[in-house]
């Protein structure tokens, strides 16, 4: 085997409170495309920017062919070889195409750009890659593809010995993500080592060599792509929550049949489906990361438009134009980013748990401070929010807390549907337990729930029946019965159709 | 092969980021071709070149304005150098070599931007703020020089001051038009051909992105600031031979007219985009106004003021059906 170029050893990083990175071990050999796996919050980024010189290091190593390296910015890591091409693309869509690749390092006669010399270099280069465009007019006139080509050609132009590609095809259709993928293949005969990052599966077993798997800031492994078949990569990157959690029995079937929300052929940012949704029932979506489970969740919100289809909320045919419109109709919706689409961390307990009462209200008529001490006391004891203090501020609680403050809130407005996206992420395993057990009991109590996670255990154990999603499609929707298993779920996810 | 680059669209024969600069243009010749159908003796080249005359701190300021706001910033404190700098010169000048003063206020003018740069780069302060402060630093230490306004009698800038160069038959222009243009030519040739002056539309357009691509973007950030002090002073300067004068309430609110100037010319506030052609259009509107208001006669002159925030009214809107329109064709 070829000596690596890049070599990563033991490294650490460590944000406040988090534990980004764990004594991971990454190699990279010159000429392969080797890819990066691991589910959100996994590791990936901070160990690609990491590489790339926009973290310091807290433990480990790198070096990179033979020599240690210390990178204190993305400047020295490009002038080392380390060139990046990140997911959104990081280029000025003001400047020309030909200034994009060059800007830093622009041909100069006498001091003075050369800007002649650069639109002729910028086109040679771009037509390697296959690649015949104007040049002098601004990167915005372009799509997203080509901008990505630009990115990327920028990239190899700088000497570049280490490619990282951070989710290049997110954006991309086939023939351009066909058109990415020679490039890459031509890439590595010159010899070029190739981290390639990817949620799509399909891609990852075309294109890559090998991969490293990261789970919780922890290497899982480094595996031959050709050795490991994809319902093992999917157990590897998703784990198995090995922690003792309190049993739950098998669901029973849900006691009503009243159907509650019947989608028909919504489609937006997802490819349209139909889902319908009974009073009392617990429905889960499995999928992996950005396979479309909260583009689902937000259509059924009101928060992103769709551009097909019908909901009927109670019989009634709803237009869902505006969250506020699904919540009028008994919608609420948790979202899966605590930190930014929910808590307001500067107010305490108390204010940010009648936020979506008050809200429901209107300003104009407030909660009266009793009514609000009575509710806030009632939900604390329910959910068990510790410490019990309701004038405590919100951001000095624990990630469990919060979530079921979170929680708390819109159970307050006694929804009809509540959509819970990712509800147990990042919160111990107490919380969790305490959490899953409260969604039995809501749905128990008639109020249907949409539970999105990407634990496929979870899934399993609290939902009556289950959607699965892959590349923003939902490919099956199973019964949970006796022969659904969190196995045949993996198999579903990673063969993209039920058996 | 498939290749990605078929032709979207018939290519436009005018770019786009040409046009707040051709709409302004267009706006300056109507006003003169109107202003000389309707008033007598206005549709002369001296007319215009006494808008130079008038208005030539006001350019020098305004180009300083335009490096700022290519990045997206914005630079409040230029008004109040500006008059600090007029009342440097007026106090030291009677003991002073009137070369060693210009040394003098031009280093304080570059030193205050470059120290407000500095700190919103580091500190990551909001540029509207820490130019506040310094407005009002640079206006408060006017007044501790003193309150009264001072002449000017040094015999290099009096004569500076009185310096007729004559263009033509009924054509001349002051010393500080000549500064001014040159001023503008050295500023465009720095944002269009030199590495300090491409980083400056990098910044402008991404910020995040011009620091992943590895550009220097603290030092852009503080050479922006420290060329919109250095114009300050140099604009002062100006301000002192056309008026022959410190005082602490030169210049006040001159900051808003770079601003207005700049904006005019189309560059855009969010940074990225705009030429410094467009300044110098902008520029030339604002003082062609106030060459009509005066041919008016009749009119106060309050009345430049209200054309002033119509125009930037209707520029800002321009602008913004530019982008909006130009991003959905893009996509």
């Amino acid at each position: 085997m070829a000596e690596a170029i890049l070599r990563m050893t033991g490294i650490g990083k460590e944000f406040p409170g988090v534990r980004a990175l764990d004594g991971v071990d990454f190699r990279l050999l010159p000429g392969e495309v080797h890819a990066l796996m691991g589910e959100n919050g996994a590791g990936k980024s901070t160990l690609i920017k990491v590489l790339t010189g926009v973290y310091s290091i807290d433990a480990g190593e790198i070096e990179l062919a033979g020599t240690k390296v210390a990178f204190t910015g993305p400047l020295e890591a490009q002038k080392a070889g380390i060139s990046t091409v990140y997911q959104e693309v990081n280029l000025c869509r003001n400047l020309s195409v030909a200034e994009n690749v060059f800007i830093g390092r622009e041909p100069r006669k006498f001091g003075r750009i050369n800007w002649r010399e650069m639109r002729r270099r910028t086109a040679e280069l771009l037509r390697q890659l296959d690649l015949a465009i104007d040049v002098s007019k601004p990167l915005s006139h372009y799509s997203l593809a080509i901008q990505q080509m630009v990115a990327i050609a920028r990239a190899i132009d700088i000497d570049a010995r280490v490619l990282i590609l951070d989710e290049p095809t997110s954006s991309l259709d086939a023939g351009e993500v066909a058109q990415l993928f020679r490039v890459m293949r031509r890439l590595k005969d010159q010899g070029i080592a190739i981290l390639f990052v990817s949620h799509f599966l399909d891609q990852i077993y075309e294109i890559a060599d090998r991969m490293t798997i990261l789970r919780n800031g922890r290497l899982v492994g480094e595996y031959a792509t050709a050795e490991l078949p994809q319902v093992e990569l999917v157990a590897k990157m998703i784990g198995r929550e090995l922690a003792e959690l309190e049993r739950l029995d098998d669901r029973p079937p849900a006691r009503t049949s009243d159907t509650l929300v019947e989608a028909v052929e919504l489609g937006g940012k997802v490819a349209p489906f139909s889902l319908t949704i009974q009073e009392g029932e617990v429905v889960g979506l499995a999928g992996l990361l950005g396979s479309g489970r909260t583009e689902i969740a937000r259509l059924l919100f009101g928060a992103d438009h769709a551009a097909t289809g019908t909901v009927r909320i109670g019989g009634e045919q709803v237009s869902l134009r505006t969250p506020r419109i699904a919540m009028s109709k008994g919608v609420a919706f948790c979202s899966e980013n605590r930190r930014e689409e929910g808590l307001v961390p500067e107010l305490t307990v108390r204010e940010n748990l009648i936020l979506a009462l008050q809200a429901d209200r209107g300003w104009s008529r407030p909660v009266p401070r009793k009514k609000q001490d009575e509710l806030v006391a009632k939900y604390i004891k329910a959910l068990n929010i510790r410490p019990d203090n309701p004038e405590m501020l919100i951001r000095n609680l624990s990630g469990g807390n919060q979530q079921k403050v979170l929680l708390a809130r819109w159970l307050i407005l006694e929804p009809k549907l509540l959509i819970l996206d990712e509800p147990t992420r990042g919160i111990d395993v107490g919380a969790k337990a305490e959490i899953q057990k409260l969604v039995v009991e809501l749905s128990d109590g008639g109020m249907a729930v949409l539970f999105i996670s990407a634990e496929l255990d979870e899934v399993l154990r609290l939902s009556h029946k289950v959607a699965v999603l892959r590349d923003r499609r939902v490919v099956a929707e199973l019964p949970n019965d006796d022969n659904l298993t969190t196995d045949v779920l993996m198999e579903t996810i990673a063969s993209g159709a039920a058996k | 092969m498939k290749t990605l680059a078929l032709p979207r669209q018939l290519p436009r024969t005018l770019p786009r980021n040409y046009l707040p600069v051709l709409v302004t243009g267009a706006l300056f010749l109507a006003m003169f071709v109107a202003g000389g159908i309707r008033y007598e003796g206005f549709a002369t080249g001296q007319i215009i070149l006494n808008v130079f005359i008038d208005n030539a701190f006001l350019l020098v300021v305004a180009v300083g304005m335009t490096f700022v706001i290519l990045t997206g910033g914005i630079d409040l404190s230029v008004g109040s150098v500006v008059a600090l700098t007029t009342m440097i010169s007026a106090s030291l000048l009677p003991s002073t070599p009137s070369f060693l003063v210009i040394l003098l206020v031009l280093a304080i003018g570059g030193t205050l931007g470059a120290a407000m740069g500095a700190i919103i780069h580091y500190f990551e302060i909001q540029p509207f703020i820490v130019t506040l402060a310094g407005m009002f630093l640079a206006r408060g230490l006017c007044y501790t020089i003193g309150t009264d306004s001072i002449p000017i009698t040094d015999p290099t800038f009096t004569s500076i001051a009185q310096t007729h160069i004559v263009l033509g038959p009924d054509l001349w222009i002051s010393p500080s038009v000549l500064i001014a243009v040159a001023v503008v030519v050295l500023a465009t040739y720095t944002l269009h051909y030199t590495r300090t002056g491409r980083n400056v539309y990098a910044v402008g357009g991404n910020e995040q992105s011009a620091l992943l691509m590895g550009l220097p973007v603290a030092r852009t950030k503080i050479v922006v600031y420290t060329i919109s002090g250095l114009c300050s002073a140099l604009g002062g300067l100006l301000l002192s031979f056309y008026m022959l004068s410190g005082y602490g309430l030169h210049a006040v609110g001159m900051e808003l007219d770079a601003i207005a100037a700049v904006v005019i010319g189309g560059t855009l506030l969010t940074g990225g985009s705009g030429y410094l052609l467009g300044t110098v259009l902008g520029v030339l509107v604002l003082g062609l106004i106030q060459t009509v208001i005066s041919f008016e006669g009749t009119l106060s002159s309050w009345w430049t003021k209200i054309v002033i925030g119509l125009l930037l009214l209707i520029f800002i809107l321009l602008q913004r059906l530019i982008v909006t329109t130009g991003a959905t064709r893009d996509r």
